[in-house]
């Protein structure tokens, strides 16, 4: 009865439980609807599904159901061709794009283990050799939608798919104090005061009910202090496409230091992978096991990730996708992790709200987090943490 | 005993399903939707529909879970004490019924409405888990466990401030109240007009559309202001015309200031309205 059905919800990662099955197959057994398919979906939505946010993963899941089509993987390991013409430049003109040749990523890959071969001197320009200023798909400062970055700074279009050489990024300064005040002031928002630890304070409406409940015995009552109880895991985008927001982030991370008792930063280059870092300086000695930071912080810290997730679509969606190194799962996966650990969670975009939709691996995040992305601004800021206070 | 709607509520096909399930297995029904999509009003109507009293319950920031059930009001029977009133040896005198009690106390299967759980602490929910299951508890000054007489059917409405804890949500049943399409709207309208002009419905409806097109609004008008707007429309008697001349140099629609809450939208709409008229030759 329905249990495949049932399954079928929590294999698409419905929350619904047994009772909510025995609810519907009891409203089943009532009559409440009559052979109605259109009826059987409004009353099992109104029975399994909690939230409206859920509807339409539920709507997807009701409809593979019952056509019986087969189910989409969940994560489309292609990706789509327009995302691509989205990151490209606008410098070029539609004749020399076409032009181009649209490589696949396995095939980049070993094409340039290949000319890494054969090639063994400095090259500059034309459109086959690894050098600067071309349009091959390897080095950089040229020009091809699915390009591997060797050395130098990639140039405005941010999507190359690898840096091969490690670079030097700056620790985030949590000093600077300039302008931060209506930061601090939105992130104040989030502050949530509880009543922890030893009862010193005295309870006036407690005394007096106390004695009163008493026949007119003094009966003194005393609570504990309130202290701010929000914890807050922040982690911070560093280096590559972030270096030209490093100041609003500077000033971000200065305020969250002094707002909140506990608070935990950790840094990531792009996209969470296996490993972050607490120490920029250091992080290729000091990579901690994002696994260790899943397993040491509990569900009740709320997450807070700072980056302008401008990338490469494949470092969030395939194993392999790091600019740094290769990771064995893919960014989408880890980040899904993190969410499911803290389930409150926010991006903070620092690019403008309006260009978000111009590069595709932003409404991939944007995705992944259920559209709690928010700009670094003042009003996004509020916004953030009414969501993260909800 | 089904729901269907009422001469002055329509429900629609999904939400009249969900009430009746609701009522069918005794359980309670939690909705959402924007504001002034009927939320709060669905109790009122569900209550005189089925001909069953109605217990409201307003929920406040500081409203306690107890304060539903009962409270012991210690600070009367400490003044009675000391007055040497005889009453003070019954402590039942000083027990103060809560919405809950009342209801479940009732003769008749009754209706609750919990309005705006949303804004009570994030406890209270859990603090009700078993209220609302076992549609039971026990008074301690009293030594009684207090069961409900029928199941009333809860209704519960929540604006989304903050989320509810799954527990709570396992046991309700849920529905969102969507915004209502223009063919609903119509007969919404209709419910509340009955003898307004044709004319004047159509291109209200067109213009209210229309304002909740705008993008970048930070309020956008609902089915209550819209309610309120022809109202006003009406009682000012506005012709149909006035509405017409959307592209004309007024393009501000009369009255606005019951569609539009907010001082940021009037402006922006104005805005919008300016860039609209220069277009115009």
């Amino acid at each position: 009865m329905l249990v495949d059905f049932f399954l079928h919800l929590k294999a698409r990662q419905l929350p619904v439980s047994t009772n909510e099955l025995l609810a519907l197959l009891e409203a089943l057994e009532a009559r409440l609807v009559s052979g109605s398919l259109d009826d059987f979906y409004l009353l099992s939505r109104a029975i399994l599904v909690k939230d409206e946010a859920l509807y339409d993963r539920f709507d997807r899941a009701f409809g593979e159901y019952f056509r019986g089509i087969e189910a989409l993987p969940g994560f489309a390991p292609e990706v789509p061709e327009e995302w691509l013409e989205l990151a490209a430049r606008k410098h070029l003109s539609e004749a020399d794009r076409l032009k181009l040749q649209k490589l696949s990523y396995e095939k980049i890959f070993e094409q340039l283990k290949e000319r890494l071969a054969e090639q063994k001197e400095r090259h500059s320009g034309g459109s086959k050799w690894i050098g600067t200023a071309g349009t091959s798909p390897y080095g950089h400062g040229g020009y091809n939608p699915e390009g591997v970055r060797i050395g130098g700074e990639s140039v405005g279009n941010r999507t190359a798919i690898k840096v091969w050489d490690q670079r030097e990024f700056r620790n985030l300064d949590d000093t600077v104090d300039l302008g931060v005040r209506n930061i601090k002031v939105a992130l104040r928002r989030l502050r949530h005061f509880a009543r922890k630890g030893a009862a010193t304070e005295l309870d006036l409406d407690g005394t007096i009910a106390g004695t009163a409940r008493n026949g007119g015995w003094l009966d003194l009552h005393l609570r504990p202090e309130r202290h701010n109880a929000v914890k807050v895991l922040l982690f911070l985008d560093i280096g590559g496409s972030m270096d030209d927001h490093i100041q609003a982030c500077e000033e971000l991370f200065s305020a969250a230091r002094a707002e909140f008792k506990h608070l935990e930063h950790f840094y990531f280059h792009n996209c969470v992978y296996e490993g972050v870092w607490k120490d920029n300086r250091r992080r290729h000695g000091e990579k901690l096991s994002t696994w260790d930071v899943i397993h040491t912080y509990g569900p009740d810290y709320k997450l807070v990730f700072v980056g302008d997730a401008s990338m490469s679509p494949y470092e969030i969606a395939r194993p392999g996708g790091s600019v740094e190194h290769w990771n064995e799962e893919a960014g989408a996966v880890w980040l899904e992790r993190l969410l499911a650990t803290w389930p409150h969670a926010a991006w903070l975009n620092p690019l403008p709200e309006a260009h978000w939709s111009y590069t595709s691996s932003i409404q991939m995040i944007e995705q992944l987090l259920g559209k709690r992305m928010f700009p670094l601004t003042i009003d996004g800021l509020e916004r953030a943490m009414r969501s993260l206070s909800k | 005993m089904k729901f269907q709607g009422t001469d002055t509520y329509v429900a629609t096909r999904d939400l009249t399903l969900a009430v009746n399930a609701a009522i069918a297995l005794q359980r309670p029904l939690l909705i959402k939707g924007e504001p002034g999509t009927g939320k709060t009003l669905l109790a009122e109507e569900v209550a005189s529909a089925l001909g069953m009293p109605l217990f409201q319950w307003h929920i406040k920031s500081t409203t306690k879970a107890q304060q539903g059930l009962y409270e012991y009001d210690a600070v009367s029977r400490l003044r009675d004490s000391q007055l040497g009133d005889p009453r003070v040896e019954d402590i039942g005198h000083y027990i103060v019924h809560g919405v809950l009690w009342q209801a479940f106390e009732c003769d008749e299967p009754s209706v609750v409405l919990i309005d705006e759980i949303d804004k009570a602490d994030i406890e209270f929910p859990n603090d009700l888990l078993r209220e609302l299951d076992r549609m039971e508890f026990h008074c301690y000054e009293l030594h009684r466990t207090i069961k409900a007489k029928h199941r009333p059917l809860i209704i519960i409405t929540s604006n989304n401030e903050k989320e509810l804890p799954d527990a709570f949500l396992r046991r309700c049943f849920f529905h969102y109240i969507k915004f209502p399409d223009k063919e609903t709207m119509q007969r919404i309208v209709a419910v509340h007009f009955p003898v307004l002009k044709h004319e004047l419905l159509k291109e209200a409806l067109e213009v209210f559309f229309d304002l909740r097109d705008v993008p970048g609004l930070k309020k956008k008008p609902s089915t209550s202001e819209l309610i309120d707007w022809l109202k006003l429309l009406l009682a000012e008697d506005i012709p149909p015309e006035a509405l017409r001349a959307k592209e004309a140099k007024d393009a501000i629609p009369p009255l606005h200031g019951a569609l539009l809450k907010n001082e940021q939208d009037v402006h922006l709409f104005e805005r919008l309205a300016f860039m609209a008229r220069r277009k115009q030759p």
